[in-house]
């Protein structure tokens, strides 16, 4: 167990006591003391270090930050850091192993999914607990899964293309 | 944007919750789902010293339907628990309609339907729904259960009627007398958006006669606007073109909209008019077909 144990935000003087969560986080279980006011996604990114969580609008509305807690998609920066104790979180750092891309981001990368990138941890996630939930969605049920999520640059066209992308490839590995 | 400092509990029965709410002395706040409170947290419209968890105490999460088709929804029973019922999709028609537009799916995953009539957002869907269904809240605190009416425990834009040391730990829609129908509508300009308007309607029918009725109204007040004239307009006679057409009328009177952003005030009272005009055409070719 990697332990972080470091105090997020220690500067201030503050009489409420903080707190110690162990969150397993991409198959890993991590510490560290937070003050109760810490939001998930700040623990997961200056915490922890994974970054590819991004915090966009910081008001639950972009979904940038939609991690996996226990499975389902949710808004990290709607969610105390202290709630999170013992439960599993996935972020995108934890779709690809060592050595290849999980067929989402395949999919982003073939079907040109992203342009500046800012949306595409929160796609895919939320893409991830599509497919693993319904593994041959209609471009109908992608939209409809992916309408917490903003992006604004792609039109969403190739979004969903990417999605679909992945469900065949997904398919296809299931059937061989 | 960070919350100001907190002292965090995380309870595990009720009865620890209702004492720390207690001991909170009115400056303590229940978190259940979070989605409307964690931002408001974060925006500084609350700053409450004390956040009590109920996400821990164990057996919150239901939705059951008694014998009879009373439906309780547990104060940890998510959006997306609604969403993906059966049981409301056979039971109950306007709670299935509007659960599929809260906010969007990833705060479905979330956020809770007690916690929204809680919250009594003016802009908050299940409290119409709820009102048009007649249901009601049960609270619990240091003195015990209470039952108070959707349409009372709403007292004004997040506003509700429950004491600093009370818990809502559910909602129930009553068991209808007749058969029940209706629907939701949704006027949003991009999904999660707040409503430029919304429509609740539930009605029971038996014998082609309409035999209650219920119109909650989303977005266009300083508040929930329970459209009772409107409603009960519809009730002793069954469904016509004409009564559907006066029933629509008289909601939008009952609408008190303002001009903004998302629209004027007499767009939003036609918003109102049309979308209960088609709910209602809904129930009767749903009428219709059952016959």
């Amino acid at each position: 167990m990697t332990s972080l144990n470091e105090e997020v935000f220690p500067d201030q003087a503050s009489n409420v006591p903080v707190r110690k969560v162990t969150i397993r986080i991409n198959g890993e279980n991590r510490s560290a003391n937070v003050e109760p006011r810490l939001l998930l996604a700040h623990l997961i990114r200056q915490g922890f270090n994974l970054t590819g969580t991004h915090t966009g609008c910081d008001t639950s509305n972009c979904g940038a930050c939609t991690v996996l807690f226990d499975g389902q998609p949710i808004k990290s920066c709607t969610m105390l850091a202290v709630q999170a104790d013992g439960h599993d979180v996935m972020t995108v750092e934890g779709l690809a192993t060592a050595s290849e891309l999980h067929p989402i981001q395949e999919g982003f990368k073939d079907e040109h999914g992203l342009q500046c990138g800012f949306c595409t941890p929160g796609m895919m996630i939320t893409a991830k607990a599509l497919l693993d939930e319904n593994p041959d969605p209609t471009e109908d049920e992608i939209r409809w899964a992916l309408s917490g999520n903003l992006c604004r640059c792609t039109g969403y066209q190739n979004i969903v293309k990417s999605v679909m992308w992945a469900a065949r490839k997904i398919n296809n590995q299931a059937a061989n | 944007m960070y919350p100001t400092r907190f002292n965090y509990e995380s309870p595990k029965s009720i009865a620890e919750a209702i004492a720390l709410l207690h001991q909170g002395g009115g400056e303590a706040k229940v978190l259940a789902g979070g989605q409307s409170l964690v931002p408001m947290m974060r925006l500084r419209f609350a700053a409450p010293e004390m956040i009590v968890d109920i996400n821990n105490i164990p057996g919150l999460d239901y939705l059951t339907v008694d014998a009879d088709g009373t439906i309780h929804i547990g104060a940890l029973c998510r959006h997306s628990d609604l969403e993906k019922s059966a049981l409301l999709t056979a039971h109950q028609p306007t709670m299935a309609a509007a659960a599929p537009v809260i906010a969007d799916p990833i705060v479905r995953n979330r956020g809770t339907l007690v916690g929204s009539l809680c919250h009594a957002d003016p802009q908050g869907d299940w409290s119409s729904v709820l009102m048009a269904l007649g249901g009601s809240v049960v609270a619990q605190g240091p003195h015990g259960r209470r039952s108070i009416p959707v349409a009372d425990f709403v007292k004004g834009p997040f506003q509700n009627m429950l004491a600093f040391d009370e818990i809502a730990i559910e909602a129930i829609v009553p068991a209808p007398k007749g058969i029940p129908n209706g629907g939701y509508l949704k006027l949003e300009r991009r999904v999660g958006d707040f409503a430029t308007a919304g429509v609740a309607v539930a009605v029971e029918s038996s014998q082609g006669l309409i035999i209650r009725a219920g119109i909650g109204l989303t977005g266009v007040g300083g508040s929930t606007i329970n459209a009772t004239a409107a409603a009960q307009s519809l009730v002793g006679a069954p469904l016509t073109a004409g009564s559907i057409a006066h029933a629509a009328d008289l909601a939008a009177q009952a609408a008190q909209p303002r001009s903004d952003h998302r629209g004027s005030a007499s767009y939003k009272r036609q918003i109102v008019k049309t979308f209960v005009v088609r709910i209602l055409n809904g129930v009767v070719e749903s009428i219709e077909r059952a016959a």
